[in-house]
């Protein structure tokens, strides 16, 4: 008999989602399908809204990661202002990567230390009463304070850049609207440590060991957990090396090959299409040379560390070094290194933020340029989740006529589909029933991606975690909530 | 020198100026009573009822009010400023306040007031009333934050005395009005002007969105109203 099992809602990720899996006649899965049943329609009203508004307006799609919207939305009004990629001043160019950068170390720090430790260190069938940040808090209390803290000195350099740790002001349309004073600087390069930044290094550092050690122990789990090839998209610096802020977008295959060969972003439209499917409100992008079907690709830290040549700052690279070294120098499919690269990212991020607060060019005064106005824009930036879409047009009187977000998780789509296909695919093999194991897997599966579904549909929403399961003829048999 | 009048704001003895409103006079013994449609410079108009005192148990607007000898004015009393908290309220559900993404946020006077009463759950349902932004060659006039003080109506004229700004229609229906060939001619200078005695961000000059940073607008420490109140704890500690 047919069946359809559903996960509702998963959880320990941001935004509210769930899970299907369709089985066959003979138990075994026909199809998996992740779920976003949030819609919020942020494209829509900020129609009408006058452009300035844009980098504050959009960011209020997340509380995670606000600072990616407000970039990238400002990054587009950059264009619109004619002041476009290159062309910002130096102080600005700095603060806002300053901001950035200390965004990605507060949310990788928050997705591992807080969202997915609790999976690798007590191990996928522990009780969730244990399995979870405070029960990582109280059997490895080193651990869970560096996490915490890690988490605080991104929060507190977003902060001191954009005035807020959360939904901050300072990205403007051709610039920045404040740099750091003397203190500011120097209360992140000379406080007593624990917390500065030559500290967060040296524990980034320990993080990704703390990785590495968990991997050697647990190889062939994390190898093999939802490995799967596709194509990798991120953007990269001009000259191949990782960037968060800014480049040329460039594609992978699962081989390595270059698919999309280093292309101005502001023509992404050329080159990314967006299915809609009737199951979701998360779009489908893909790469249109490649079509519907073969085209989709994945995005974050693992696609940026398959599309990049090198990481520029020396411990990273090491790093970096290591882990291309673990695939031979190919792509890496395996959804749980997404850890590992998550934890490199977060090594380069703290060595990126202490050579901008030693940068001058951050103290500076010369803070937004105009130039000649445009009525379009495209701004796009590595975000945390992956890369990050935004695309605007606006009419003569200043107001948006026209919004596109093509954010992270919603690049992530088709993977989290592929990886709860194969762990279904594992752990289901013909039971009748709905394992606590499988539940568990499946999230562990999709959050190794750390999808924020809030920002997918532009929706907020909790999380909880159901599983139905449902015959030939559609009537349900069996549910399973926690 | 004419002599001083004598009168009393919840209990405290103060003076006033022969002619001074209650608010000026208030003010002048730093004592706060909260404005939004008035500014000073302008006439005002008692429009909005947020200065609202009760005087011998009578409501009274205390901007356009003039002092009287042995008044006795009830200020900080609950009554009253329950009273102004519920207008304060009524404006927010009455238009579309959305604070966060507003360039006046930090420098908005209505937001201002929300925080100093503490408005932090809506008590009365949100009319979501559909409003339009308009567009002028040096500003927009986003409807949606217009509280109808009339500030602009008073305060933005052409050199030669016309007024820029009008109301039209009546009760629920009343909105700004712009004369098109007016404002038209309008500099930076004015639109500026214009956004500045805006008390919310319904005037916005074009192109000047958040340049003034989270921490240096004006009441992003101070709660509105204690630079009066400073003022006068200033008077006592000499």
């Amino acid at each position: 008999m047919a069946r359809k099992i559903t996960i509702e809602p998963v959880t320990r990720v941001e935004g509210h989602g769930k899970v299907t899996i369709h089985l066959d006649d003979q138990g075994r899965v026909a199809q998996a399908r992740f779920h976003v049943v949030e819609f919020r329609g942020f494209e829509r009203f900020v129609q009408g809204r006058p452009y300035w508004e844009i980098p504050v307006l959009v960011q209020r799609l997340c509380g995670i990661c606000p600072v990616s919207h407000h970039l990238a939305g400002a990054k587009a009004m950059d264009v619109i202002v004619g002041v476009g990629p290159g062309k910002l001043t130096p102080t600005a160019e700095k603060m806002r990567r300053l901001m950035h950068y200390g965004q990605m170390l507060q949310s990788h720090a928050l997705h591992f230390f807080h969202l997915a430790s609790p999976d690798l260190l007590f191990g996928f069938d522990a009780d969730p009463k244990v399995r979870n940040i405070i029960g990582v808090a109280k059997t490895h209390k080193d651990i869970a304070v560096k996490g915490v803290l890690l988490r605080k000195f991104g929060q507190e350099i977003i902060k001191a850049t954009a005035g807020k740790k959360i939904h901050g002001t300072g990205a403007i349309p051709g610039g920045i609207n404040k740099s750091l004073t003397p203190e500011e600087r120097d209360y992140f390069l000379k406080s007593p440590a624990p917390f500065n930044v030559d500290t967060m290094i040296e524990w980034a550092q320990e993080a990704v060991q703390l990785f590495k050690k968990i991997h050697r122990e647990n190889r062939e789990v994390i190898d093999n957990f939802a490995h799967f090839p596709s194509n990798h998209l991120s953007l990269v610096r001009k000259d191949g090396a990782l960037d968060f802020y800014h480049g040329v977008l460039r594609a992978v295959d699962a081989e390595g090959r270059k698919i999309l060969n280093d292309v101005d972003y502001q023509d992404y439209l050329e080159y990314i299409g967006e299915e809609v499917r009737t199951y979701s409100y998360m779009k489908f992008p893909y790469l249109k040379k490649l079509g519907k079907e073969k085209g989709w690709y994945r995005v974050g830290p693992i696609a940026r560390l398959n599309t990049c040549d090198f990481i520029p700052s020396p411990r990273a690279q090491k790093e970096f070094e290591e882990y291309k070294a673990y695939t031979g120098g190919k792509p890496n499919n395996m959804t749980l290194h997404s850890h590992w690269a998550r934890l490199i990212e977060m090594l380069h991020a703290a060595e990126v933020i202490k050579d901008l607060l030693n940068d001058p060019d951050i103290l500076g005064d010369k803070l937004v340029k105009k130039g000649r106005k445009k009525h379009e824009g495209v701004g796009l930036i590595e975000a945390p989740r992956g890369t990050l879409f935004h695309h605007y047009r606006i009419n003569e009187d200043d107001q948006v006529t026209m919004a596109n977000l093509i954010v992270s998780t919603t690049n992530n789509n088709q993977a989290y589909n592929e990886a709860v296909r194969l762990v279904a695919e594992t752990f289901i093999a013909g039971k009748p029933e709905i394992t606590e194991g499988l539940l568990n897997r499946v999230e562990v599966a999709i959050r190794a991606y750390d999808p924020c579904l809030s920002c997918a549909t532009h929706a907020l929403g909790q999380m909880p975690l159901e599983v139905e399961l449902y015959n030939a003829e559609g009537q349900l048999i069996d549910r399973k909530r926690k | 020198m004419p002599e001083k009048i004598k009168f009393f704001i919840d209990g405290k003895e103060c003076l006033a100026e022969r002619g001074q409103t209650i608010y000026e006079a208030a003010k002048a013994n730093g004592v706060y009573i909260p404005i939004l449609c008035h500014f000073e410079g302008l006439k005002p108009v008692g429009s909005c009822r947020i200065c609202s005192v009760r005087v011998n148990g009578r409501w009274m607007a205390s901007c356009t009010q003039p002092v009287t000898e042995g008044m006795m004015v009830e200020n900080q009393t609950p009554e009253v400023e329950e009273y102004r908290k519920a207008i304060i309220e009524m404006l927010f559900v009455e238009g579309n306040h959305f604070c966060p993404t507003c360039e006046k946020s930090g420098n908005c006077e209505l937001q201002a007031l929300a925080y100093r009463y503490q408005i932090m759950v809506p008590r009365f349902p949100y009319l979501f009333p559909r409003k339009d932004v308009e567009a002028f060659p040096t500003f927009l006039l986003d409807h949606n934050r217009c509280v109808q003080c009339r500030r602009c109506v008073r305060a933005i004229e052409t050199k030669d005395g016309r007024k820029i700004f009008a109301m039209k229609n009546r009760s629920g229906q009343v909105r700004i009005n712009v004369d098109r060939k007016l404002a038209a001619k309008m500099s930076e200078e004015e639109a500026q002007k214009a956004m500045e005695i805006c008390p919310v961000g319904a005037i916005l000059k074009k192109e000047v969105g958040f340049k003034v940073p989270i921490g240096k607008r004006k009441y992003d420490f101070k709660p509105i109203g204690s630079e009066i109140e400073e003022k006068s704890e200033g008077v006592k500690n000499e």
